[in-house]
C-alpha cells in the first residue's frame, strides 16, 4: 500500500522537526508549510490524507486555513487536526465548529498525534 | 338742639353696651378661641380705629378746604393693604411667633432686644400721639358744644366756637375712665384683648352706618341744592388737577406709613392678628371699609358749604348740616358716630402706649433702681398694672396739654398729619428690620432720633403757635436770625409747605443715618441673631435663643420671676414638674428660653430679658454657634456655589470613574491576553522538549548525531524557557519598581560596545552586517550599565532577527543632544506597520516575521528601563524604510546630582 501524505503546518522549527520525525517514523509521508497560504495552496495542488494544522500561524491563522479548507469543495472530506499552545476551551469549541476533525494541545505526546492522523488517514 | 343731659344719658348707654360687648367677648375669647371674635370681619373692623374722629369729621372739613386732598389718606392704607401685602404678611407673622407686644417691642427685639431703642421708638410714640389724641378731644368737646348749643345749629356754626376747656377736661377724664377699665381691667396683661376688639368693631359699624345715614339723608332730602351750591366749593374739588403733586404724593406716602407705624394700628394689625387668614380678608374688606366711609364726603362737604352760612366749621357739617334741619336723631346717630371714632382711637391708643411705656420705660427703669416690689407675685403685678394705668392717665393727660397749647386755629386734619409724621420715623427702621440683615441697632436709634428731632424741629414744636417753645419771630426767620434753620425752610429749602418740608428732611436724616450708621458699625451678636429670626421668618420658625447663647440660672429664681409676672397658675404651666425639691437646680437652656419668650408676651421682650438676666449667672455665647451666625449670609452664598462646585465633582467624578472603569476592563484584558500569551510561550517550547524526549526514549538507537541535535534542541528550548520567564519576573519586578539597580555613574558608550559584541554571533549566523557611525565621546550617564546593556542588546537583536532584507544591515549611531545622550538603532528591514507602532512597547508584541526566538517582552522591558533612567525610547518616524529606535538618557549632571534611588 502506498503511503499517506500528510501536511504539516506549524512555524516552529523546533517542532515542525518532531512532527516529521514522529510521522515519517509512523510510515507517513510528510510535507512542511510555514504559513498559512502556502499551505492552502499545497492542499489544493497536492494530494493529502491528513493536514496537522497549528493555530498561530503568521500571516493566514490557523482557523482561517480551516475555514478555507470546508469552504472548498476539492478538499471536502480532507482530515484536519489543529493543533494549538493556547488549548483552551474556547479554542476547541471553535475549532470543532468550524469543522476541525481532531484537537490537540501543546505540549503533545507524541503516541496521541500518531495515533489521531493513523485514525483519521486510514479511515479514508 | 339735644338737651345736655340727654345727650350724656345717650353716650353713657352706649359706653354700657359696649362694656357689655366686651365683657361678652371676653368671655367667649376664655370659652373658645377660635369664635367669631377671631373673625376676619372683627379684625377687618378693628383695623378700622384707623377712621377716627379726623376721619369722621376732618374728612368733610378737609374736602370743603382742599378738594380731594382728603382722599390720600385713604388712598395710602389702600395702597399698603393692597399692594404691600407681603410686607405686613412677615410683620404680622413675626408678631405672631415672637409674641410682639407693641411696636416699640418688635423694633428692639429685632435690633436685639436693645433696650435703648425700645425707649427712643416709645418716646417718639408718645410725643407723636399727643397731638392724635388732642385732636379727638377737640372733636369730641366741639361736637358736643354743637349738639348741646342753646342758641340753635345754626348759631353755632355761625359762631366760632371757643373751645370750652372744661368740658374738654371732663372729656378727658371721662376717657381716662373708660380706658383703664377698658384696657388695663384684669390682670391679665399679656393676652390679646378680645373684648376690646369686639367692642371697638361694634364702634366701627356704629360710625359707618352714622356716616351712611347723614350722606343718604344729605344726597336725598338736600338732592335739590341751591344753585349756587358750587359757587363755594373750593377750586381744588372742581378742577382737582392741580392737587396731584408733591403734597399728595407726600400724604398717599404718610398715611400709608401711619396705618402700619402708628401703635394704635400696630396693636390691632399685629398684636391681636391670630392669623393669616384675617390678615388675606382685611386686604380687600378694609380698602373696602375706606371706600364706604368716603363715599358721601364730598356730597356732605358740598351741601354744607351750599347750605349752612359761610363761615361755618366745615368739620363740623357731618353734625350741623341735620341739626339745621331739625333731623335730631340723625344729628344724635352722627354725633353717636363721632363718639365712636374718637373713642375707639383713644382707647386702643392709650392700651398699645401704656403697654409700650411700662415696657419699656417704667420697667427698665424700674429694675435699674430696684423699684419693684419683691415681696410676693401679687405685688408685682399690681405694680406692672399700676404703671399701665398710671401710663394712660399720662398719655391722655399729654394729649389734653396738646390740645390746650396748640390753640384753636388748626383743622382736624392737619393737627392729625402732624402725628402721621412723627410715627412714620419707624418705617425705615421697621422695613430695614424686616429685610436687611446688616442693619444694626445703633442704625436705627441714629435714624429714628435724627428723624425725630428734625420731625420736633420743623413740625411738631411750630405747630404750637407762638405759645410754646418758639417764638413767632423765631419761627419766621429762624433762630438767632439763622435763615437757614427757618423751621419751615431749613437750608433754605422752602418751595414745600411746612408738612412736605418736614417729610423730606425727617425721612432723609432718617434714612441717610439708619443705612449709614448700620453699614459703619457691627450688631452686636443677639442681634445678629434676631435679624436672622427677623428676616428669616419664613425660612425658620423653630430654632431657639438657646442654640447660641448658654445661660446658666436656678429654677427656683425663675420660677420666682415667673411667678411675680405671670401669677402662679401660668408660672405652673411651665414647670410641669413645680419647683424642684433641690433650691440649686440648675435650669436648661430651653427653659430659661421658655420662661423669657413667655415673659415677653407680657412685658415685652427688652424687659423680659433684663428680668431673666437677673437671675442669669452666666452667660456665654456658644462660639462655634456665633461663628455659624456670622458666616451665616456668606454660607448662604457659598451654598449655591458650593452646590454648583459639587455637581461638577460628581460629574468629573462620574467621568472618572468611567475613565477607570474602562482602564480596569483594558487591564483585564491585557491581563487575559498576558495569561493567554505566557501560556502560549511556555507551551511552545515545552512541547519541543516533550516531544523530543518522547522520540529520545523510545528510540534508543537512533544515531549519534541525530540524538545529539535532539538533546541541543532540548537544551536551547530550555534555555529559552528560562529567558522567558526571566523576562516576566524583570518586567514585574520593573512594574513594582523592585529591581535591583546600580546607580552609578557610567559611559553609555561602554554598555554598546557590549551589547554589540554579545550580538555578533547572532548578526554572523543571520548574515546580517553590524555598522557603528558616529560615536559620542566622554559621555557619562547615571544609573545601571547592564540594565542598559540589556535594552541595547534587545534592540540590536530585534533589528537583526527581523531584518529580511536581500543585503541586511543594522546601522548604530550615538551622539550628545540637548544636554542627553542619544543613541539610534537603525536597520534596513521591513519596517513597522503603521497600525502596529503603538503596540510594539505592549507585551508580546512581536513583529510581523515568522518567529524566532524570544518572547516578545523585549520592548516591554527596554522602555520600562530606560524610563527609569529618565529617558526616553521611540520609535522614529520612518524614513526611507526600515525601523529606526531612538533612545535618549540626560547626562550624568555633577557628582553633587540627585540619582535614581
Amino acid at each position: 500500500m502506498t503511503q499517506a501524505r500528510i501536511l504539516v503546518v506549524e512555524d516552529e522549527p523546533n517542532i515542525v522537526e518532531s512532527l516529521r520525525f514522529i510521522l515519517a517514523q509512523a510510515g507517513f509521508a510528510v510535507d512542511v508549510s510555514g504559513d498559512g497560504a502556502d499551505a492552502l495552496r499545497r492542499m489544493r495542488s497536492g494530494r493529502y490524507d491528513a493536514v496537522v494544522l497549528d493555530i498561530m500561524l503568521p500571516g493566514l491563522n490557523g482557523f482561517d486555513v480551516l475555514k478555507a479548507v470546508r469552504a472548498d469543495p476539492r478538499l471536502s472530506g480532507l482530515p484536519v487536526i489543529v493543533l494549538t499552545a493556547k488549548g483552551q476551551a474556547t479554542d476547541r469549541k471553535s475549532a470543532q465548529e468550524i469543522g476541525a476533525s481532531a484537537f490537540i494541545t501543546k505540549p503533545f505526546a507524541n503516541a496521541d498525534v500518531v495515533a489521531q492522523v493513523r485514525n483519521l488517514a486510514v479511515r479514508k | 338742639m339735644l338737651p345736655a343731659d340727654v345727650v350724656i344719658l345717650v353716650c353713657l348707654v352706649y359706653v354700657l353696651i359696649l362694656f357689655a360687648v366686651a365683657f361678652a367677648g371676653d368671655r367667649r375669647a376664655r370659652k373658645d378661641q377660635g369664635g367669631w371674635l377671631s373673625s376676619p370681619l372683627v379684625y377687618t373692623l378693628s383695623i378700622s380705629i384707623y377712621c377716627t374722629s379726623w376721619t369722621f369729621f376732618g374728612a368733610v372739613g378737609s374736602a370743603a378746604r382742599n378738594g380731594l386732598e382728603f382722599v390720600t389718606i385713604y388712598l395710602g392704607p389702600t395702597i399698603v393693604f393692597v399692594g404691600w401685602w407681603i410686607f405686613l404678611r412677615k410683620l404680622v407673622t413675626i408678631g405672631r411667633i415672637h409674641h410682639t407686644t407693641s411696636i416699640a417691642d418688635l423694633i428692639s427685639a429685632r435690633f436685639g432686644k436693645n433696650p435703648a431703642l425700645g425707649a427712643l421708638v416709645t418716646v417718639v410714640a408718645l410725643v407723636a400721639t399727643a397731638p392724635y389724641i388732642a385732636l379727638q378731644l377737640k372733636a369730641l368737646t366741639a361736637s358736643y358744644q354743637v349738639i348741646t348749643f342753646h342758641a340753635g345749629a345754626v348759631t353755632a356754626a355761625n359762631i366760632p366756637l371757643a373751645p370750652d376747656y372744661s368740658t374738654a377736661f371732663w372729656v378727658a377724664a371721662g376717657l381716662c375712665v373708660f380706658s383703664i377699665i377698658f384696657g388695663v381691667r384684669n390682670i391679665d396683661v399679656n393676652e390679646r384683648h378680645q373684648g376690646v376688639v369686639a367692642a371697638i368693631a361694634l364702634e366701627a359699624v356704629v360710625k359707618l352706618v352714622a356716616l351712611l345715614v347723614v350722606g343718604i339723608w344729605v344726597v336725598s332730602s338736600v338732592g335739590d341744592l341751591p344753585a349756587g351750591a358750587f359757587a363755594h366749593a373750593p377750586v381744588s374739588l372742581l378742577d382737582p388737577e392741580g392737587t396731584f403733586g408733591t403734597r399728595w404724593v407726600t400724604l398717599c406716602f404718610l398715611a400709608g406709613a401711619a396705618v402700619i407705624c402708628l401703635p394704635r394700628q400696630f396693636q390691632v394689625t399685629v398684636v391681636e392678628n391670630s392669623s393669616e387668614s384675617q390678615l388675606r380678608t382685611a386686604s380687600w374688606l378694609f380698602p373696602a371699609y375706606l371706600f364706604l366711609i368716603c363715599l358721601f364726603v364730598v356730597p356732605i362737604a358740598l351741601a354744607g358749604l351750599g347750605r349752612l352760612p359761610s363761615g361755618s366749621n366745615p368739620d363740623l357739617f357731618v353734625l350741623t348740616l341735620p341739626l339745621s334741619a331739625g333731623q335730631d336723631t340723625i344729628a344724635m346717630l352722627a354725633f353717636l358716630g363721632g363718639f365712636s371714632s374718637a373713642t375707639s382711637m383713644v382707647i386702643v391708643s392709650s392700651i398699645a402706649l401704656s403697654t409700650m411705656i411700662s415696657n419699656h420705660i417704667v420697667m427698665p427703669l424700674a429694675l435699674r433702681f430696684s423699684l419693684v416690689p419683691e415681696a410676693s407675685a401679687q405685688m408685682m403685678r399690681s405694680f406692672i398694672l399700676g404703671a399701665r394705668r398710671a401710663s394712660i392717665v399720662f398719655i391722655i393727660l399729654l394729649g389734653f396739654l396738646y390740645f390746650r397749647l396748640s390753640g384753636t386755629s388748626e383743622a382736624l386734619a392737619a393737627i392729625g398729619l402732624i402725628s402721621f409724621c412723627g410715627v412714620a420715623q419707624f418705617l425705615p427702621s421697621l422695613v430695614g428690620g424686616l429685610y436687611w440683615r446688616r442693619a444694626t441697632e445703633r442704625g436705627a436709634i441714629a435714624g429714628i432720633a435724627a428723624g425725630f428731632a428734625v420731625w420736633l424741629y420743623a413740625l411738631f414744636l411750630p405747630s404750637f403757635g407762638d405759645s410754646f417753645v418758639m417764638s413767632a419771630t423765631m419761627i419766621r426767620e429762624g433762630p438767632w436770625g439763622l435763615e437757614w434753620l427757618r423751621p419751615h425752610g431749613l437750608f433754605g429749602l422752602d418751595r414745600f409747605d411746612s408738612l412736605v418740608h418736614a417729610v423730606i428732611w425727617s425721612m432723609l436724616a432718617n434714612i441717610t443715618l439708619f443705612v449709614g450708621v448700620s453699614l459703619a458699625t457691627e450688631p452686636t451678636p443677639l442681634a445678629r441673631y434676631q435679624s436672622r429670626l427677623f428676616v428669616d421668618v419664613f425660612r425658620r420658625q423653630t430654632e431657639g435663643e438657646f442654640s447660641v447663647i448658654r445661660r446658666i440660672a436656678r429654677v427656683a429664681e425663675l420660677r420666682q420671676i415667673a411667678d411675680r409676672v405671670l401669677g402662679a397658675s401660668e408660672a405652673l404651666a411651665l414647670f410641669p414638674g413645680g419647683t424642684a425639691r433641690d433650691p440649686n437646680a440648675i435650669a436648661s437652656d430651653d427653659l430659661i428660653s421658655q420662661v423669657e419668650h413667655r415673659l415677653g408676651a407680657s412685658v415685652g421682650a427688652a424687659t423680659a430679658r433684663a428680668l431673666v438676666s437677673s437671675v442669669v449667672t452666666s452667660e456665654s455665647i456658644s462660639v462655634d454657634e456665633l461663628k455659624r451666625l456670622a458666616d451665616e449670609t456668606e454660607q448662604i452664598r457659598a451654598y449655591s456655589a458650593e452646590l454648583e462646585r459639587n455637581s461638577r465633582q460628581l460629574e468629573a467624578a462620574a467621568a472618572e470613574l468611567t475613565r477607570a472603569n474602562a482602564r480596569l476592563r483594558e487591564i483585564d484584558m491585557q491581563k487575559d491576553d498576558f495569561l493567554s500569551q505566557v501560556s502560549h510561550e511556555v507551551r511552545t517550547p515545552m512541547t519541543s522538549i516533550r516531544s523530543f524526549s518522547d522520540i529520545l526514549l523510545s528510540n534508543p538507537d537512533l544515531p549519534a548525531g541525530d540524538m545529539d541535535r535532539y538533546l541541543r534542541i532540548i537544551q536551547n528550548e530550555s534555555l529559552r524557557l528560562t529567558r522567558l520567564l526571566d523576562g516576566i519576573l524583570d518586567l514585574n519586578r520593573m512594574e513594582n519598581g523592585v529591581m535591583g539597580w546600580d546607580g552609578r555613574p557610567f559611559d553609555p558608550e561602554a554598555a554598546l560596545d557590549r551589547a554589540m559584541e554579545s550580538c555578533e554571533a547572532l548578526a554572523k549566523a543571520a548574515h546580517v552586517a553590524m555598522k557603528r557611525r558616529a560615536r559620542a565621546s566622554k559621555v557619562v550617564v547615571d544609573g545601571d550599565e547592564d540594565r542598559l546593556a540589556q535594552v541595547f542588546i534587545n534592540l540590536i537583536s530585534n533589528a537583526i532577527r527581523y531584518n529580511t532584507s536581500a543585503s541586511p544591515l543594522v546601522t548604530v549611531t550615538t551622539a550628545v543632544r540637548k544636554g542627553a545622550y542619544e543613541a539610534r538603532i537603525s536597520d534596513n528591514g521591513p519596517g513597522i506597520p503603521e497600525g502596529e507602532r503603538d503596540r510594539i512597547f505592549a507585551k508580546f508584541a512581536r513583529g510581523p516575521m515568522p518567529r524566532q526566538v524570544g518572547a516578545g517582552l523585549g520592548l516591554a522591558i527596554s522602555r520600562q528601563i530606560v524610563d527609569r533612567f529618565g529617558g526616553t525610547l521611540e520609535l522614529a518616524s520612518p524614513g526611507g524604510g526600515g525601523a529606526e529606535f531612538v533612545l535618549t538618557i540626560p547626562l550624568h549632571t555633577n557628582p553633587a546630582a540627585k540619582r535614581p534611588s
